[in-house]
Formats: C-alpha cells, sequence, structure tokens
C-alpha cells in the first residue's frame, strides 16, 4: 500500500477515536441543554470533579483532610483501606446524584424563569465553586488512576498488537490504535444507545423529553420539573464521570482535567446543543477534521499545532451555514 | 463603630503583613489551578528551608526570615498583581516561577530596584546582568538545557550524531520554542536532523504529534513540556512504544507528577537536571527535625525530596546564600532589596560551601558576575526507576556549548537593549 495513503487512513482512524473522547464530553454539555436551555459551563469541572472523587475513594483517601487536620490539629490523610474499582464507581455515582440535587436545590431553583444568559453566569459561578471544593476535599496534587475490573483487569493502554499485526500483514504498514480509544469507543456508543434508550422506553425517560420540548406543557400534565432536572443533572454527572475516567487515564487526574471542556464547544457548535447523536457524529467530525488537517496541512505547511484552533474554524464554518448545528433544532421566536 | 471597624481591618492588616524587621522573601505559589502540582512542591520547599533557617540558625545573620505567599495561579496577570501587592512588604527578591510572569515583571523589577531570580526559566538572555541588571537566571538556563541535551547524546554515541534525527516535542508557547533558535544551530554543528513537534496549550490531546513521531521515526526525542503536556507525552509515547531511555525532558518535564501518570511505561525516562534528586542529604534531617515534627511543615511534609520541592528548598538556599553575601557585602544584617541584588551579583558557590549547608554534591559549583547573570549552565542528567518510583542522577553536572550559547546571549541582549534604549553597563 502506499505509504502517505496508509498514514492518512492511519490519522483518519485515529481522529474518529479522538472524535469518540470529545463527544463523550460534549454529551454532558447536551444533555442539560436539552432539558433546561442551560449551557453547563462546569461540564468540565464536573468530569474533574468526578475523577477525584472516584480516585479518592479508590485510595481511601480522607476527604477535606487538610481542612480537618488544620481546623483540629490532627494527622489524618487516609482511612487505611482501598475501595474496589466498581464499588468506587457506584460511591462516586451516589456523590454526583447529591450534587446535583444540590445544584438544583441551592442554585437553579431559586434561578427559575430567569434570562439563559444568567442561568449561564451561575454555571460559571458553580464551575468555580465545585474546583474549590474538588481542591479542599481532594487536594491538588496529580493522582494516577487506575479502573481495574479484576486484578490485572484493567483499562488497557497502549498500541492495539493485534490491530498493528493484522494491518501489517495486510497492507505491509502496522496501524496504531490506542486500546484506552477501543475501550472509550465501546462505552461511549453503550452510553449513548443507553442514553437514548432510557430516553424513549422510560417514565422518567419520556418526561424527559417531555420537558425538553415544553416545560409549561410539561409541568402541567404532571410532571415534576425539579425531579426532571436532578435527572438530567445526574445523568450528565454520571457521563461526566465516564469522561473523566477516560480522559483521567490518560494524564493522571489534575485540575488540568477540566480544561477538556474546551474540546467539546466546536462539538457543540457543529453538532447542535440538543442532539444527543448530533454530539457523537460532530465530535466524530471535529475528531476526523482536526487530525487530517495537522496531518495534511498543518505539521507540513504551517507549522504544526493547528488542530485546537481548527475545530474551532471548522465549526465557526458549520455555524455560518447552520446555526443550529448538524442535528440541532431550528429556534424560530416569533414577534 | 467606625472607629472599631478601622481598628479591626488595621489590626488584621498588622498581622497578615510581615514583621517590618524580618528578611522578606515572598514566595509567587500556584497551588490551585491546572498547574498546582507542580507549583505545589516548589512552595512546600521554597518555605520549608526558610522556616528551617529560623528555627535552627534564627534566621539568617541573626535576622528572622519570612515568606509571604501569593498565588499567581500561574497566570501572568495575577503574578503581575502578586508582584504589586507584595513589594510593599518588603520583598528582597521575586522568583515568579513563569516564563510569561517574568516578562512582565523584568522592566518594573529594574524600576524598582529589586532583584529577580528565574532559576531555569524566564528570559534565557537575562544571564547578560549588563543589560538585565536585576534579573538572574542561575545556575543554568533554556538554552544550557537544549545544549546539556545534546551533549549528553553526544557521549552516548561516542561524540557523533551526524546523521541522526532528533525531535523537540514542546509546549507551544514563549517557553516552549526557547530551544528552537539553540537546537537549530546544534544541529548545524553536529550534523543531526532537527525536527519540530509543537503541542498546543493544555497538551491533553497529542495524538497527532505521537503519530508524527512514529512515523519520522526520530532516533531521540527532546521535551519542553509543563503540566498535564508531560504526563499525556510520556504515556503516548510509551503507547507508540518509543524507548523511553531515548526521551530526555527538561527539568520542568522531569518530576513525579511526569511519569507516575504513565507507570511502569514510564521506566526508564530521562530529564535534565541542574540539582541533586532524593532526600539522601543532610539538610532533609534538619527539615525533619525543624520543620516537620515540629508540625510548621508548609504542606502535609509528603512531598520532601521530590524533584520540585528538592528545586523549591534550592531556590531558597541560594536566596539565603545571596542575603548572607548582600550582609557581608554590605556590612549590616537589615538587608534591602537593592543590597541583596549586590549579594546576587557576588554570589559564589563552591562544593565546601554546599557540604556545609548539608546539601553535599546537591549541585554545581559557580560564579556569578555583573557580566554573567547565569552561572556556569552546568546541567546533569536523571533517569525514572518505574519499580522503585524513584530518580537517579546518571551523570555528572557537566558544561554546556558556552561558545554557542554566549553568542546567542550577545545576539539577543544586545537586541533587547536597542529595544529598550539600554546601556549596557555595570550597575
Amino acid at each position: 500500500m502506499n505509504e502517505q495513503l496508509a498514514f492518512t487512513i492511519e490519522v483518519f482512524a485515529n481522529g474518529l477515536m479522538a472524535g469518540v473522547l470529545y463527544a463523550l464530553v460534549a454529551l454532558g454539555f447536551v444533555l442539560i441543554y436539552k432539558a433546561s436551555g442551560i449551557f453547563n459551563y462546569a461540564q468540565g469541572v464536573m468530569a474533574l470533579f468526578a475523577a477525584m472523587t472516584l480516585v479518592g475513594i479508590q485510595n481511601g483517601q480522607v476527604p477535606f483532610s487538610h481542612l480537618i487536620n488544620a481546623i483540629f490539629g490532627t494527622d489524618i490523610h487516609k482511612f487505611g483501606w482501598s475501595v474496589h474499582s466498581f464499588l468506587a464507581i457506584i460511591l462516586t455515582v451516589f456523590v454526583m446524584i447529591a450534587l446535583a440535587w444540590a445544584v438544583q436545590r441551592f442554585v437553579f431553583r431559586h434561578l427559575v424563569g430567569q434570562e439563559p444568559i444568567i442561568l449561564f453566569m451561575a454555571t460559571i459561578g458553580l464551575a468555580y465553586f465545585l474546583e474549590g471544593v474538588a481542591d479542599l476535599m481532594w487536594g491538588s496534587e496529580l493522582k494516577a488512576l487506575n479502573v481495574c475490573a479484576a486484578e490485572g483487569a484493567c483499562l488497557p493502554q497502549g498500541m492495539n498488537m493485534w490491530l498493528e499485526g493484522t494491518t501489517y500483514e495486510a497492507l505491509g504498514y502496522g496501524f496504531f490504535i490506542d486500546n484506552l480509544d477501543i475501550v472509550a469507543s465501546i462505552i461511549a456508543a453503550i452510553l449513548v444507545i443507553g442514553l437514548v434508550m432510557f430516553a424513549q422506553y422510560t417514565k422518567q425517560g419520556r418526561a424527559m423529553r417531555a420537558v425538553a420540548d415544553d416545560h409549561q406543557a410539561a409541568l402541567s400534565v404532571g410532571v415534576s420539573l425539579n425531579f426532571i432536572w436532578i435527572l438530567v443533572w445526574s445523568l450528565a454527572g454520571f457521563v461526566a464521570l465516564v469522561a473523566g475516567i477516560m480522559w483521567g487515564a490518560k494524564s493522571g487526574v489534575q485540575f488540568s482535567l477540566s480544561l477538556i471542556a474546551l474540546k467539546a464547544l466546536p462539538v457543540l457548535m457543529l453538532g447542535g446543543f440538543t442532539s444527543i447523536p448530533g454530539a457523537i457524529v460532530g465530535g466524530l467530525i471535529i475528531g476526523v477534521g482536526e487530525k487530517l488537517f495537522e496531518f495534511l496541512i498543518g505539521a507540513p505547511f504551517l507549522g504544526g499545532a493547528t488542530e485546537n484552533w481548527f475545530a474551532y474554524m471548522l465549526a465557526l464554518l458549520f455555524l455560518v451555514f447552520r446555526p443550529q448545528g448538524l442535528f440541532g433544532e431550528k429556534i424560530i421566536e416569533r414577534v | 463603630m467606625t472607629l472599631k471597624l478601622t481598628s479591626m481591618a488595621v489590626a488584621a492588616v498588622m498581622a497578615a503583613s510581615p514583621v517590618l524587621a524580618d528578611l522578606v522573601f515572598p514566595s509567587m505559589s500556584y497551588r490551585t489551578g491546572p498547574y498546582a502540582a507542580g507549583g505545589i512542591p516548589f512552595a512546600d520547599g521554597y518555605a520549608d528551608y526558610f522556616t528551617m533557617l529560623n528555627a535552627r540558625d534564627g534566621g539568617i545573620g541573626g535576622v528572622m526570615t519570612a515568606v509571604p505567599e501569593c498565588e499567581t495561579g500561574y497566570n501572568t496577570e495575577k503574578g503581575v498583581e502578586c508582584y504589586e501587592s507584595l513589594k510593599g512588604g518588603g520583598g528582597l527578591v521575586y522568583q515568579p516561577l513563569s516564563t510569561g510572569i517574568t516578562y512582565q515583571l523584568i522592566p518594573k523589577t529594574t524600576a524598582d530596584d529589586i532583584p529577580m531570580h528565574t532559576m531555569g526559566y524566564g528570559r534565557t538572555s537575562a544571564k547578560n546582568g549588563e543589560v538585565f541588571t536585576h534579573t538572574f537566571n542561575y545556575p543554568a538556563n533554556y538554552w544550557d538545557g537544549a545544549s546539556g541535551a545534546i551533549n549528553y547524546l553526544l557521549a552516548e554515541n561516542g561524540g557523533d550524531l551526524n546523521g541522526k534525527k532528533i525531535a523537540l516535542v514542546y509546549h507551544n508557547s514563549a517557553y516552549g520554542k526557547e530551544p528552537i533558535r539553540t537546537l537549530t544551530e546544534l544541529s548545524a554543528k553536529h550534523g543531526f536532523e532537527f525536527k519540530e513537534v509543537p503541542v498546543d496549550h493544555p497538551g491533553q490531546e497529542q495524538k497527532s504529534q505521537w503519530l508524527q513521531i512514529r512515523r519520522d521515526k526520530p532516533d531521540y526525542v527532546i521535551m519542553y513540556g509543563w503540566g498535564v503536556m508531560n504526563q499525556v507525552a510520556i504515556q503516548e509515547a510509551a503507547n507508540i512504544r518509543f524507548p523511553m531511555e531515548n526521551f530526555i525532558g527538561v527539568w520542568w518535564s522531569g518530576s513525579e507528577n511526569d511519569v507516575l501518570a504513565a507507570g511502569d511505561a514510564a521506566n526508564g525516562y530521562k530529564a535534565l537536571t541542574f540539582h541533586g534528586v532524593g532526600s539522601d542529604f543532610p539538610v532533609f534531617a534538619d527539615i525533619q527535625t525543624h520543620v516537620v515534627d515540629a508540625g510548621n511543615a508548609a504542606g502535609a511534609g509528603d512531598q520532601i525530596g521530590t524533584v520540585l520541592y528538592n528545586r523549591g528548598l534550592y531556590a531558597a538556599m541560594l536566596a539565603a546564600e545571596a542575603a548572607k553575601t548582600a550582609q557581608e557585602i554590605h556590612g549590616v544584617a537589615q538587608i534591602n532589596a537593592s543590597q541583596m541584588r549586590d549579594g546576587m551579583e557576588a554570589l559564589e558557590i563552591t562544593e565546601e560551601k554546599m557540604a556545609a549547608l548539608g546539601l553535599p554534591n546537591f549541585g554545581p559549583s559557580f560564579k556569578v558576575s555583573c557580566q554573567n547573570h547565569g552561572g556556569d549552565g552546568m546541567v546533569g542528567v536523571t533517569q525514572w526507576d518505574a519499580s522503585t518510583k524513584t530518580w537517579s542522577l546518571i551523570s555528572d553536572f557537566a558544561a554546556t556549548d558556552k561558545e554557542l550559547i554566549d553568542g546567542l546571549i550577545a545576539e539577543d541582549s544586545a537586541a533587547y537593549a536597542s529595544e529598550n534604549n539600554i546601556t549596557p553597563e555595570c550597575k
């Protein structure tokens, strides 16, 4: 096979994989925006908070230990046990549900009926508050994240040797695909199917869709807005946890994890803020687009590092011709 | 009521400010934000050394020290605000811990007659003290790092890099771009092929860059990264099975934070350094006794001996020694910032002095002068052992390509002097 063509296919495949990871982050934004019209600036910090909580629980870390030690003069940092990944994930999900309840109870319940910009500003405040709480609760140091089903059966890292060997034999060039990216793609697919089925076939899911369509109408037929919003923020928290695990497994869990939200913005602009499939398709287009551009034009002619700005430029192009995004709902306001 | 409130406010300000009779060494730290994992151990090491001096020696020359902290968040605007807010407290020397903040503070500190120490970062050509009278970057700078890496590779290859391919993976910022010129010159001098691979901030996604490296098959990769970029790069290098022993990071890509996330895959990764690693030095026993056991450690006490803690401690030690030199020059114990600058410019670090301080062989010997604010640029190489989770110094602190670097420094500092109407002279 022509070497340049082989490289291009490899870059394309890796772009798809990267796109899935971007879509994982974008999904959380979509869930909340679709149900409540709130653009949740705190979604990246929620991924950070969820991943820090998971590692903290896994390692048996005492939450707020620095604060406790400073106030009471104690020297406690760990409980002395470690928690299995599966149980730690369940406990983290409960923490994220509690967070969703708190956000709804103490912030958004008081802002019902406010302008979207006010709600957006509230999520900015929430992001900084949550970042501070995460720091106080679990500390700022970098933590290695390792999610294992059993001894020796952890999230895989590194090149998929089977794929490399097979493609080498067939095409004369061994393709690189990261095992973690393959796992992330499978999990993202399960997540999207699960979310779509939940929305289609469960009572709460249908109520969620009703609220997304028309708050007032849903309220008039007895749907509890309060419950639905807690449900949606909980789901977004769960998606944030999955994104936090996948991104945290690559880089360790640290405060820069919250910056993954920057990768989701062009995906949302392109796929639309209200469509779950849009987040996936948008993620894939951005992932493939930025990687191919970097490979074909960025690195050879522009000095490289073009991915960040190219993703936004691509999204901007789509915005010009289709402001609601590929799958977003067209907003028509009658005056 | 107003009087009461005013009195309370004044009392609070008095309590928060260092006592004016103290020798003040402000700490421009970043304990929060995306780079906190790197900022915390440095700030702890810096503070703990002065706490130890106070407890063990009664300060410096009989005057107690104070280390007021200001959180910069590794943000240039906040860093400048920190400098302005700390300035009134009589700080003797500022360590901005960021190349961006350094660039902003060079003219300010010069105008305020306050010295600034940018150890292993900042503007490389600040080594020329005749132009940058108040900025010091001893014992080594970015260009020393680039040259040190190439010298190490030359030694590994029997003095010949002809035909080798060396890639630079760098943070796409002023900091990351610093070594490009030096490496370009060195590639012409030694005959190796040089390839640049930039990574955009923050560096969470580097698939394109490492696929490019997989295609290009360089013999060696040098990295100038910071924060999450380092951890991701090391993981991606392991993913494409790039040999870790051929992967060398600058000192800002060579802490425990950078390798722990990759686990065993990071085994053999190398990094440059200008100071010792580990806690096997007598000074740490004193830190334990006078600081940690006394309950006065700046952090939880769990960072002692880590690379960045040691760097903070080393920076504090150099500041303390410069203060002692200033006290000797001016014959007063209570020195001011201007006198501190003189002390920094006359600083001489010898092995005897280091051994007496409980830091034998911890760093290179060097001498600062009016013309040379950067020391001798001696650089060593460390290597990570993933099984013991420790760094080991695998080379001596060796000289870099002085002839080449001094030429580049003269060129860059002359351009700065011309842009800013500075007549190079000794202060």
